[in-house]
């Protein structure tokens, strides 16, 4: 008896057409007559675009040079910027105490990075030194008046170090006055939770602008005369006031995924109310929020802009002075990418950071 | 036993606690004011600095390069707000309306299975919501600022013209007679409505169906153009010309306008897109694939089950943009444009120094339009949400 084993033939390979370059490029590209036309149009652009830009910011441009005479203004002129460059990132600082920007700058870097990388030791212990010893350290480095540094009066400190002062602080006091405005608008007493969504709903109906405002011009009618409030410090505090009702309603986000369960498991074991948020509910919810805390912390650091339109020199105030400075003149458009390339990577980084955090907090319930 | 239990339930009576933390509360919060108060009376005293609204009917003395209702500098302080307010309600009605075309369009763009216009589109998101709208504000008035003199402006068949003091467009001088093209549009309008309610009715009662659309538009197009004829054309236009250093006539776009305008429209038309994006994706295959094989057409999926179930998505997200929008267009002070902080809690406070007053009612206005949308907001959402089994 024959033995008939049957074989099918080896599958064929698919069709040119489909794989490949050309099958990706007729998928992606030009599926139909329409994605086609949308194709080439914006391809054309591309190309008429992206060389002139090349052309202008690397190829054409200035790179060495001291003074504006050695640019040779076909292309940009990147010598505006890099003469400059301590300025914008110390503003009006004195040179010989940027040492001292620098250390607490770093230091805090690294209380940041040993907070976040896991697996480091004592995490417990760093935090405390962060958010109780460090800001003590900071304002004797910045400030000065102790162990012999000299003192550097508020209105000297500007550019990059003022964006990142005022937005750091803004944050970290906003954090604590959001939780009890949150806490208190899912509170059941009345009156505490009418308080708070007026407090909240107020601060995040207005402008941050007409905020500062306030704080700049009727804050210092609000206190007694013999007390003067630095310009500095009013900016911050409207900063915070205005923050803090953000914060809030991200925190409050965060409390309501909380399912009712937690809240009776916690009830059942007899935990007080404070025990119940501190040690049941916060924890969760917190974690739960980190990446709604860094975007707002991510809108934050772009709205502390504003702060020039008070007349506090941050990074965007000492560019937009700059510009008025009679030996160099005509160099806005070099000085605008500049800070916005900076803004844009500290930007896209922290909002790249929150997405992946959210992708690896969550882990469902 | 009775005064023990009486102790016992006083300390750790919830209700008892309730009511004290609150009494505390309010006492607390009475302090503060009372000491704000104080504080503000005597400073305000020494400062001799007058209190009340009186200043608002006084002579303003400055004038405003942007103005919709007639003002010049004998008009009063009260006045500036008024001219303030409508400058910053033109400006952000304007972005709103902007700003939601460029967002639909990026947002529809970031979906396309065309991957250079999806990745375009994602890049345009990307660069301009992570830039500080004040440096993109800046940059735009740079740009602005940048081009020519009136006497090298860039025409456009010489009938609109752009140069540094800003664009010049034709005028439009409505003649006699034009009242009557407006009349033809509102009825147009009111028909197609009463057109709409009758073929809804004729539909749910027999199925057929009446194309309502092109009627509609056919409507709204022709009436009033049909009118427009009739009348003899009653509308006119005054040209902007160059005489001696500047251009006479026409309308005036001024440059700071433009920028904020531009910068307004461009940034939130990011988030917009991303807004629209994700009212998009949160509709699920499902619901298409069950339309489609109900053996409905592309359009009417599109139009009856995905664009109904996104909005409801997207519509919180947009109203909340658009808000955005309104109170950021008070960073116009850092260009100049004349809107409400600017003239008003900048011109007016300098030269009445009335700081309580007038940062009162500046802040009461935002917060007026916010609290007014919220509400709008929640209605909304009460109206919209899943009916769920």
């Amino acid at each position: 008896m024959a033995v008939y084993s049957h074989s099918p033939a080896a599958d064929l390979p698919p069709p040119k057409s489909e794989v490949g370059i050309v099958g990706w490029l007729k998928k992606n590209l030009f599926s139909t007559p329409v994605n086609s036309l949308l194709s080439v149009v914006a391809l054309a652009f591309i190309c008429w675009t992206l060389p002139k830009i090349a052309q202008w910011a690397l190829i054409d441009a200035d790179w060495f040079g001291t003074t504006a005479q050695d640019c040779s203004r076909e292309g940009a002129c990147w010598v505006f910027v890099i003469v400059r460059f301590n300025q914008f990132l110390f503003g009006f600082y004195p040179s010989s105490e940027y040492w001292r920007v620098v250390l607490a700058f770093s230091l805090v870097g690294f209380l940041i990075a040993w907070l976040l990388i896991e697996k480091t030791p004592k995490k417990g212990l760093v935090a405390f030194i962060t958010v109780f010893i460090y800001p003590v350290i900071a304002y004797i480095l910045f400030y000065g008046g102790v162990f012999g540094l000299p003192v550097i009066e508020t209105h000297r400190w500007g550019g990059l170090m003022l964006t990142l002062i005022l937005a750091t602080i803004g944050m970290f006091c906003a954090l604590p006055i959001g939780i009890i405005l949150a806490l208190g608008r899912r509170s059941s007493m009345p009156i505490a939770k009418s308080v708070s969504i007026i407090f909240i709903e107020l601060w995040r109906g207005v402008p941050l602008i007409t905020v500062l405002f306030m704080s700049s011009v009727m804050l210092p009618i609000f206190i007694p005369e013999e007390i003067t409030i630095d310009k500095l410090l009013r900016a911050i505090i409207g900063i915070i006031f205005f923050e803090s009702a953000y914060m809030a309603e991200v925190i409050r986000g965060g409390l309501q995924a909380i399912p009712r369960g937690q809240y009776e498991a916690a009830e059942a074991l007899g935990l007080s109310y404070w025990k119940t948020m501190f040690f049941i509910i916060l924890p969760q919810a917190l974690k739960m929020v980190i990446p709604g805390i860094v975007n707002t912390f991510n809108a934050l650091f772009m709205d502390t802009t504003l702060v020039l339109i008070i007349g506090l020199f941050d990074f965007l105030a000492v560019m937009q002075s700059a510009f008025a400075d009679p030996k160099w003149p005509g160099f806005s458009v070099e000085g605008y990418i500049f800070v916005a390339l900076v803004y844009w990577i500290a930007c896209f980084s922290m909002s790249r950071y929150s997405q992946y955090l959210e992708r690896k907090l969550h882990t469902g319930h | 036993m009775s005064t023990q239990k009486k102790k016992h339930s006083l300390l750790n009576n919830a209700f008892f606690r309730e009511i004290f933390f609150q009494v505390l509360l309010v006492t607390v919060i009475l302090l503060f004011f009372w000491f704000i108060a104080h504080n503000t009376m005597a400073n305000l005293d020494k400062r001799g600095i007058a209190t009340g609204f009186k200043f608002m009917s006084q002579a303003s003395g400055f004038g405003i390069i942007q103005h919709l209702v007639p003002y010049d500098e004998t008009y009063s302080f009260g006045w500036t707000f008024v001219v303030g307010l409508l400058n910053t309600i033109l400006v952000s009605g304007v972005g709103v309306i902007l700003a939601t075309l460029i967002g639909f369009t990026v947002g529809v763009a970031r979906l396309s299975s065309n991957w250079l216009i999806a990745k375009i589109a994602t890049t345009y998101v990307e660069i301009f919501r992570n830039i500080p709208l004040l440096l993109q504000i800046f940059f735009w008035y740079a740009i602005c600022r940048s081009l020519p003199s009136p006497r090298l402006s860039w025409s456009f068949e010489d009938i609109i013209f752009l140069n540094i003091r800003g664009g010049y467009v034709p005028k439009p001088i409505f003649e006699e007679g034009f009242s009557w093209v407006i009349w033809a549009a509102i009825l147009a309008i009111a028909l197609t409505l009463c057109i709409r309610y009758w073929a809804k009715k004729r539909q749910d009662a027999t199925g057929q169906q009446f194309l309502v659309l092109p009627v509609g538009i056919g409507l709204i197009f022709g009436l009033p153009v049909l009118a427009f004829l009739v009348t003899g054309s009653p509308l006119g236009w005054d040209l902007p010309t160059l005489q001696g250093f500047n251009f006479k006539g026409g309308m005036t776009i001024i440059p700071e306008f433009a920028a904020l305008l531009i910068a307004l429209s461009i940034y939130t038309g990011a988030f917009i897109a991303e807004a629209v994006r994700s009212g998009i994706l949160a509709v699920s295959k499902g619901q298409t694939e069950a339309a489609a094989s109900l053996g409905l057409h592309k359009s009417k999926i599109l139009r009856l089950v995905t664009i109904p179930q996104a909005m409801r998505v997207v519509i919180p997200q947009l109203t909340s943009q658009y808000l955005n929008l309104t109170k950021n267009s008070s960073l116009a002070t850092a260009i100049g444009y004349p809107d409400l902080v600017s003239v008003f809690s900048g011109t007016t406070l300098n030269q009445t120094g009335q700081a309580i007053e007038i940062v009162g009612m500046t802040m009461l206005v935002y917060l007026f339009i916010s609290l007014t949308i919220s509400f709008f907001m929640n209605w909304y959402n009460k109206k919209m949400m899943l009916v769920e089994r």
